[in-house]
């Protein structure tokens, strides 16, 4: 029915779920290094420096603006015409994701920083609160308790955001799902709609185990 | 006997892009050890400013802040915060922590300056008793009213030993009940631990329900200072009589809903 079938038949289904895997791998991978640096930049986009600032502003934006597929094949192919890099799809992926994610995070950092109201700091201060301290005990819990539903929201994003990667050849769900429905064609003519079923099931699987996460954690925390 | 707290001279100018303003421009006051003091003036007069340069929240550009004679603006940063705690202040908004409970708001500055924690447990006990909400110990700030809330952060005040108390509006975000409430504890600490109140606020009702003397405040400059009775009996400015006949509540209640609408 609706040509699902084709999935259990020989390799396929480890194939498909292989996939998914490096699609996660990618995801995971710029998601580890896009949260420390999108903190890092975060916390320079809500401080003082109107240089820094500008710059970051231009990066966030170029980014935002830039649709991802885009950004892919400028590193995938760019470099390599350029300074003749031979990355491979899934190095050219972590890096775009990785840019990607920084940047968005380093936005969700900015927010959850200036969501913080003035009279906070004040009220820290004439309370004897050195600079430190008041970080500790006051910035860093708002901003933790504001940027987890965010952040797992942000991740939940670049997991799905990974199945562009096929474009550029690597081979993870959807790769290999159209594998599967061409080589299917002619015994299975409905799998192209059973396969694409199933891949949506496995990202929503993905996305949803993460959603029920962010809200757990936004309960438990407010 | 010299006064517990003297302003000389102070002035405050902020320049922005469009130009210099003067906040405050050669204030001079002194109040006395136990009483409650009011500084009254219009939005805009400079009130914040002025008690906001009392505990250095804010730099004066020139004069000084002497409290029992030790002048504040000579004080290092590590100075400045010890004597930050003989300076309690409470804001129109109560900036608790949400995600603790009342207990531990109140113990948290004890705590940081090195009490130990079930010492400063006792002692926050202690004070939100004396405010007079010792069953909220175990409360979150998020299932307390305003009034409530304020009562935690004087009690989160009152629980460093303070010698000055300095109010910013604290009523402000309040209905007319609970303000009438919280001044009548302002007044009860001030009469039973001793401590020197100075409360700011643009409502008349305030100065009169609790203030001794009260100083008035116009664009930067303290133009008139008088005890309560005398002040409202004989105002001598336009700022002053201008200050008294706004009373009506009307006015008071607008500007009372709407901060309460920002403070949540
Ligand atoms: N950080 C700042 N930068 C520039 N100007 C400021 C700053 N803070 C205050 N001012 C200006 O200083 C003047 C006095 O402000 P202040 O906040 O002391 O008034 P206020 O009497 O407390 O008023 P309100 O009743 O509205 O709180 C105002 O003209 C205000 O615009
Ligand atoms: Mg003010």
């Amino acid at each position: 029915m609706w040509g699902i079938e084709v999935i259990f038949k020989g390799k396929n289904l480890i194939r498909l779920l292989g996939g998914l895997g490096t699609a996660l791998e990618i995801s995971l991978i710029a998601v580890a290094i896009s949260i420390p640096i999108g903190i890092i930049l975060g916390i320079l986009m809500a401080g003082r420096n109107p240089v820094i600032k500008a710059i970051l502003r231009v990066y966030l934006d170029f980014v935002r603006i830039m649709p991802q597929l885009v950004l892919l094949f400028l590193v995938f192919f760019g470099t390599t015409k350029v300074w003749g890099w031979d990355l491979s799809g899934e190095v050219s992926a972590v890096i775009v994701f990785s840019m990607w994610g920084a940047a968005e995070m380093s936005d969700l950092v900015r927010g959850a920083l200036n969501a913080i109201p003035q009279h906070q700091y004040e009220s820290a201060q004439s309370l004897g609160f050195t600079p430190l301290q008041t970080k500790i005990y006051i910035v860093i819990p708002q901003c933790v308790r504001r940027l987890i539903p965010l952040s797992i929201n942000l991740i939940t994003r670049m997991v799905k955001t990974t199945s562009l990667v096929l474009m550029i050849g690597v081979v993870e769900v959807l790769k290999v799902a159209q594998q599967i429905i061409e080589a299917n064609r002619m015994s299975a003519p409905n799998a192209a709609f059973g396969v694409y079923l199933f891949v949506f099931a496995l990202y929503f699987a993905v996305c949803f185990v993460l959603s029920i996460a962010a809200r757990k954690l936004e309960k438990k925390w407010s | 006997m010299a006064a517990f707290l003297r302003a000389e001279h102070l002035c405050k100018d902020y320049i922005s892009e469009s130009g210099s303003v003067s906040a405050l421009s050669d204030i001079s006051f002194e109040v006395q050890e136990g009483e409650i003091f009011g500084i009254i003036g219009l939005s805009g007069a400079g009130k914040s400013t002025l008690v906001r340069c009392i505990n250095r929240l804010e730099e004066p550009t020139s004069g000084c802040v002497y409290i029992r004679d030790k002048n504040i603006n000579e004080l290092s940063q590590k100075e400045l915060r010890e004597e930050r705690r003989n300076i309690g202040m409470i804001f129109q908004h109560f900036n608790l922590l949400m995600q603790r409970n009342v207990l531990d708001n109140v113990a948290l500055p004890l705590e940081i300056a090195g009490v130990k924690k079930k010492e400063a447990r006792e002692k926050a006990r202690e004070y939100l008793e004396a405010v007079g909400i010792p069953d909220k110990a175990l409360a979150f700030p998020s299932q307390l009213s305003g009034g409530q809330k304020q009562r935690v952060a004087i009690a989160r005040v009152l629980a460093s030993d303070p010698a000055l108390l300095l109010c910013d509006e604290a009523t402000s975000a309040l209905d007319p009940q609970t303000t009438r409430q919280i001044l009548a504890l302002l007044r009860d600490i001030n009469r039973r631990y001793g401590i020197t109140v100075i409360i700011i606020t643009h409502a008349m009702t305030v100065v009169q329900e609790i203030c001794d003397r009260v100083a008035v405040l116009e664009d930067g400059e303290l133009v008139e200072m008088n005890t309560v009775k005398e002040l409202f009996a004989h105002p001598k400015t336009k700022a002053a009589k201008r200050l008294l006949l706004i009373q009506d509540d009307n006015d008071e209640n607008e500007e009372t809903e709407e901060k309460e609408v920002l403070a949540s």
